[in-house]
């Protein structure tokens, strides 16, 4: 069979699809020689042994065009064709149901009376996907870019500037494919319109970069959800880009995806080692530099960037959590799958190895928190503040709430003006001179975001730093995953 | 023979020539462009007394912030209102 050459015809009468690798096939393969021996006009397709059944003459489908083009699901598979079409079909042996179908009274005398067949070839998960593309004919919509045969397949990815400065995963059409299957939604639909060209982005285009990424096809849901908040206007993805500040997206993931897709919150969570979170947060902004056109040194003018510019995804460790999950403090009906997305820069440790009252704890995050941008700096930026299990435990056990933690490190974070403004302490950075008397809280209402996530050991909390807040910036945005993941 | 998919937006730069530069300003207006960041109309200030000198009409205009693109309405407003425009990028 040449690519997608279309439909084989089939031959009139019975026809029989079997495979050699089948315990089933190998015992009625007597029975096709009985058949045969009727006078029936019988063709029979092999699938993975052309010699198999020995002695009846089988016609070579290691191809598999006949089994995949005629939705053969079991072999053995016999079917009646009448007028170039099929009008009747049995899979495995069942001695009534054969001789019914073929109306040769005494079929496999000296076998058992019924057995199950086995899987078709050519619905094996392993092969299907090439199947598809080999004799399906393309779905795919995006240009087809053709290598030099002497080419090293990932320089030539660097070369054409698709990549992010790592190595990416060479996008082929069965690697896309396979990618698409990861979602209910079609190749064509519309996700977002990407920054920062405002291009139109499809289902495809986000499938493309996630095999660049290296994401399975059961990450995709997940990804397109964030893309979808990123490119929504209060998160102002362009703005992001064009700052330069060091911000780029920082994704949280929070209901039972994270465990169906093998996200990490545990030790190590924003770090290295975890395929899922790693790959989403580098397929999201692989997206927006292929599709968008936000590269740096463009329209991303970041002084120094970040290393989390690469990819920042993580899980929320919502088990072991004291509290309910952002996604849930964030309107998200309990139980749900969502990603929250956030503009922050890097992260730092908050040490705090002695406190065991949840005063004296929220006083170490509120100083640090204080810190954080430039001490004189109130209501300019938000942040997220990751605490690890060991911080979280002092607060559970002293029946501190979400709410509570807020309002105390609000209550610690109000800064008097007089010590913000421009000048003061020596410092010319600093809040305009009309602040001093007054009052500043260090975030805006809404400015700071918690989220529980780290491994069990470290009495030790993170601040992500983030950006300009609210409409003069971004606002952290929450969006529900649908849910369409088998497992 | 490896065929791979792209995953870029498949567009092509347009190219656009530039405008012929004005013989004058004189009597052309200018917009001059706040894009919303701090102290950026000190420096628009000092142009527009210098380009009123040459006689040219001066109009101001800003974005409603630095961080998101100029909404398409001032767009189109500048683009089919001014002959010049100058832009104040940042602090």
């Amino acid at each position: 069979m040449t690519a997608g050459a279309g439909k084989p015809a089939l031959p009139e009468g019975l026809v029989a699809v079997v495979k050699r690798d089948c315990a089933t096939c190998v015992l009625i393969a007597p029975v096709l020689a009985e058949l045969r021996q009727s006078g029936q006009p019988l063709t029979i397709y092999t699938q993975d042994d052309a010699s198999f059944p020995a002695g009846l003459s089988p016609i070579d489908d290691t191809e598999l065009a006949v089994s995949w083009h005629h939705a053969i699901e079991t072999v053995p598979t016999l079917l009646r064709v009448q007028g170039g079409a099929e009008v009747a079909r049995t899979v495995g042996w069942s001695r009534d149901q054969w001789q019914a179908f073929t109306g040769v009274a005494v079929l496999g005398a000296a076998l058992p009376p019924h057995r199950p067949g086995c899987g078709s070839l050519s619905v094996d998960p392993d092969r299907e996907v090439a199947l598809a593309v080999r004799h399906g004919g393309s779905q795919l919509r995006s240009r087809r870019v053709e290598l030099a045969a002497l080419e090293d397949e990932l320089e030539a990815l660097f070369e054409r500037g698709w990549t992010d400065g790592l190595p990416v995963v060479p996008p082929t059409e069965a690697r896309v494919v396979r990618m698409l299957r990861g979602t209910t939604r079609a190749a064509d639909e519309i996700v977002a319109i990407a920054p920062p060209d405002l291009v139109p982005l499809t289902v495809e285009k986000v499938a493309i970069n996630a095999v660049l990424a290296g994401c399975k096809p059961e990450y995709l849901p997940t990804l397109l959800a964030a893309l979808e908040a990123a490119c929504s206007d209060d998160f102002n993805m362009h703005g992001l880009l064009a700052t330069t500040m060091p911000v780029g997206p920082v994704i949280v993931v929070n209901g039972p995806v994270r465990r169906s897709i093998g996200m990490n919150s545990g030790v190590n969570a924003l770090g290295q080692g975890s395929r899922a979170g790693l790959t989403i947060g580098r397929a999201l902004q692989l997206v927006i530099r292929n599709v968008g056109g936000g590269r740096p040194g463009e329209v991303d003018r970041a002084t120094h960037g970040s290393p989390g510019k690469l990819s920042f995804c993580f899980a929320e460790d919502e088990e072991g959590s004291p509290w309910e999950p952002l996604s849930v403090q964030r309107g998200v009906a309990p139980g749900l799958s969502a990603v929250t997305l956030f503009a922050g820069e890097g992260t730092r440790c908050i040490v705090d190895q002695l406190s065991r009252t949840p005063e004296s704890l929220a006083a170490t995050l509120a100083v640090n928190l204080r810190a954080l941008h430039h001490p004189k700096l109130a209501m300019h930026f938000d942040a997220m503040l990751v605490v690890g299990p060991e911080h979280a435990r002092v607060f559970r056990e002293a029946g501190w709430s979400k709410a509570r933690l807020l309002e105390e490190l609000d209550a610690r974070l109000q800064l008097s003006g007089e010590e913000l403004v421009r000048g003061a302490g020596g410092i010319a950075e600093g809040m305009p001179e009309h602040f001093r008397e007054l009052t500043l809280p260090k975030f805006r209402p809404g400015g700071l975001l918690i989220v529980h996530a780290g491994g069990s050991a470290g009495l030790f909390s993170e601040i992500i730093g983030g950006w300009v807040s609210g409409a003069a910036g971004s606002t952290p945005v929450t969006k529900e995953i649908a849910k369409e993941i088998a497992s | 023979m490896t065929i791979l998919i792209d995953p870029t937006s498949e567009r092509a730069v347009a190219n656009r020539t530039r405008v012929p530069r004005p013989a004058s300003l004189a009597g052309k207006l200018v917009g001059l462009l706040d894009i919303s960041k701090p102290r950026g109309s000190v420096f628009l200030d000092r142009l527009e007394e210098r380009l009123a000198k040459d006689g040219a009409t001066v109009e101001r205009f800003a974005k409603p912030t630095f961080s998101k693109p100029a909404p398409v309405d001032l767009r189109h407003e500048l683009a089919s209102r001014c002959a010049v425009v100058i832009e104040a990028l940042a602090d």
